[in-house]
């Protein structure tokens, strides 16, 4: 018994080490990130003399300096805010169609609206730029959204959460006389706004962490979002001697977010839980 | 109720439609479309950069077939079978790893919970910034990290050709081990309570209880997470379009690196549509693959 008892307390050590082990592993990259972008310039950089040298917001200011950073803040608000209120607008009402109203063959409109999932964005690419050049979008902060106006991953969470709602609810609602729009707002969208903040947050993060779209269809600082200024920032030549001025820009795209996660830990959570389909 | 439904659609028939529409239009703009018009222009040979090639001339198959022939393209297609089937299981094992590290209730999990978890938020273009120094020779962290136990090899992580793509799985590695960490952690706290018991009572040490009970009813949350590790393995490039860009010469080059490369350096709009083309079979074959299967699965279960 003794044994035992020994043995399991041992265990729990073991698993304890082992947890500590790779969680400092996974944090050392942003720890290492943050720290050196506080540091002055041209000081070595091993974690060993991280607490040796000092403290300074210059890199921020250099970085801000060098890149027109609120351009790339202003635009990356921008297109997820537009972004985000399309996709609510179109989700909700399909997702309300699809889950009150009997469609005439459905299932297949459905099924159209599903190829999205299938079809990555990113494996579309190269047509998607023709449309835009086509569409003269090129270049504008539209031609970052458009593509992800509308949305069958949340019009299907949004059906999903729809078809939640008691029936009683609904038969009060039209007996009341509702029309369509207002058994939606009183009737179908309260219950359902646990989706919808999850829906919003994955989005949020989502778009303001895509590149390669972006990347793609802009050419100028007016129209470029955060995560292609920073690209374009760590390709003017400066790396090497650099660094804590790359990791104060680094910092800067990821630190929205960053913050946000930390205050908001348990919603980010649930949030990508719920958008695994995506 | 559904008669109220039935009802409700004979008056509304026109209705539920302009609902739907907006979000028919941007799916029919932007996915069915495309894809339409990549099949088209894949049987066309049209080079921007070049005067004579300029305009799109019908060739067939051609692009297809000078893709298959091509030394890079074996190359990039090597480079992204072993990405792929590298990165997909290591994360997927790391995540089931986590997850059951995390799923215990000690005193501080939560911090190990969210250290493990935030590279999920991390912008990748951030992340790979960041591992850009981690890989740097001479000080970067990673060697120092390795030189602590004995590495005295390669230096150069992100410009040596035996190391390059080996450098971009970590980071995807590092990157999704947390995400698919959360679907695991879902998996584990739903795992029926009253199974687990039966089989502390039945005498089961906990590594028996692990591979006969816990994997098996996890194999769905399994399926789920492969879906989406592969799909993220062929579509985040941010880090390989930062740190190596796919060299050197084509050691870290993948599937959709190499199709930006085509479009936008080579500006091959031919064989720049045959390879979309490849790349959503590829991707179209696995989802619905992994779909069927799921659903499978689930009627299998009903039926018992």
């Amino acid at each position: 018994m003794q044994n035992r008892k020994i043995f399991k307390y041992l265990k729990s050590w073991i698993l304890n080490a082992i947890t500590v082990i790779l969680s400092l592993l996974w944090l050392s990259v942003i720890v290492w990130a943050i720290v050196v972008s506080f540091r002055p310039a041209n000081k070595p950089l091993g974690l060993g003399d991280v607490w040796l040298n000092g403290f300074t917001f210059e890199n921020y200011l250099h970085a801000w300096s060098l890149a027109p950073f609120g351009i790339y803040y202003r635009n990356t608000i921008i297109v997820v805010l537009i972004i985000l209120l399309f996709q609510l607008v179109t989700t909700i009402l399909a997702g309300f169609a699809f889950a009150h109203y009997k469609i005439v063959g459905g299932r297949w409109v459905l099924f159209f609206i599903l190829l999205q999932l299938m079809i990555p964005s990113t494996a579309l690419l190269v047509p998607n730029y023709a449309t835009i050049r086509i569409l003269g979008l090129f270049n504008t902060k539209i031609a970052i959204a458009l593509p992800y106006l509308g949305s069958a991953f949340g019009t299907f969470l949004m059906r999903q959460a729809f078809l939640e709602i008691p029936d009683d609810s609904i038969e009060a609602g039209i007996l009341d006389g509702c029309s369509w729009w207002q058994l939606l707002l009183n009737v179908y969208i309260p219950p359902s706004v646990p989706t919808i903040i999850a829906l919003s947050i994955s989005s949020i993060t989502w778009h303001w962490n895509e590149f390669l779209w972006p990347f793609v269809v802009t050419n100028s600082d007016a129209s470029r979002v955060l995560t292609v200024g920073l690209v374009r920032f760590t390709q003017l030549g400066e790396q090497g001697a650099q660094w804590p001025l790359l990791a104060a820009a680094t910092i800067t795209v990821a630190a929205p977010l960053l913050i946000a996660f930390l205050i908001f830990q348990r919603r980010f959570i649930a949030s990508y839980l719920y958008s695994g389909i995506k | 109720m559904s008669q109220e439904k039935t009802k409700s659609t004979l008056k509304n028939s026109i209705l539920p439609f302009i609902l739907i529409s907006p979000t028919i239009i941007i799916v029919a703009l932007f996915t069915v479309w495309p894809t339409i018009l990549s099949v088209y222009q894949s049987l066309f040979r049209q080079r921007l950069n070049m005067a004579e090639f300029r305009v799109p001339k019908f060739v067939g198959l051609q692009n297809y077939i000078s893709l298959f022939s091509s030394q890079t393209f074996h190359q990039v297609l090597l480079n992204t079978f072993l990405y792929v089937a590298i990165t997909v299981p290591v994360s997927i094992f790391l995540a089931l790893l986590f997850a059951l590290l995390v799923n215990r209730s000690v005193k501080g999990i939560g911090l190990a919970r969210l250290a493990l978890f935030y590279p999920t938020i991390l912008p990748m273009v951030s992340a790979a910034t960041i591992w850009m120094f981690f890989f740097t020779p001479e000080y970067g962290l990673f060697n120092t990290f390795l030189k602590f136990f004995g590495y005295r090899g390669p230096q150069d992580w992100a410009g040596n050709p035996h190391l390059a793509l080996l450098a971009m799985m970590i980071i995807f590695i590092w990157k999704s081990a947390g995400y698919f960490m959360i679907f695991y952690l879902a998996g584990l706290q739903n795992l029926p309570e009253s199974v687990l018991e039966a089989a502390a009572i039945d005498g089961a040490n906990p590594f028996q209880t692990l591979i006969h009970i816990i994997f098996p009813l996890l194999r769905r949350t399994t399926l789920f997470v492969t879906t989406i590790a592969f799909l993220d393995a062929f579509q985040i490039i941010d880090h390989i379009v930062i740190i190596t860009k796919g060299g050197p010469s084509d050691a870290s080059n993948i599937l959709l690196y190499y199709l930006w490369q085509l479009r936008f350096e080579y500006t091959d709009i031919g064989k720049s549509s045959a390879l979309t083309v490849i790349l959503i079979a590829i991707m179209l074959l696995f989802t619905i693959t992994n779909f069927v299967l799921s659903e499978r699965r689930e009627e299998k279960a009903n039926a018992k």
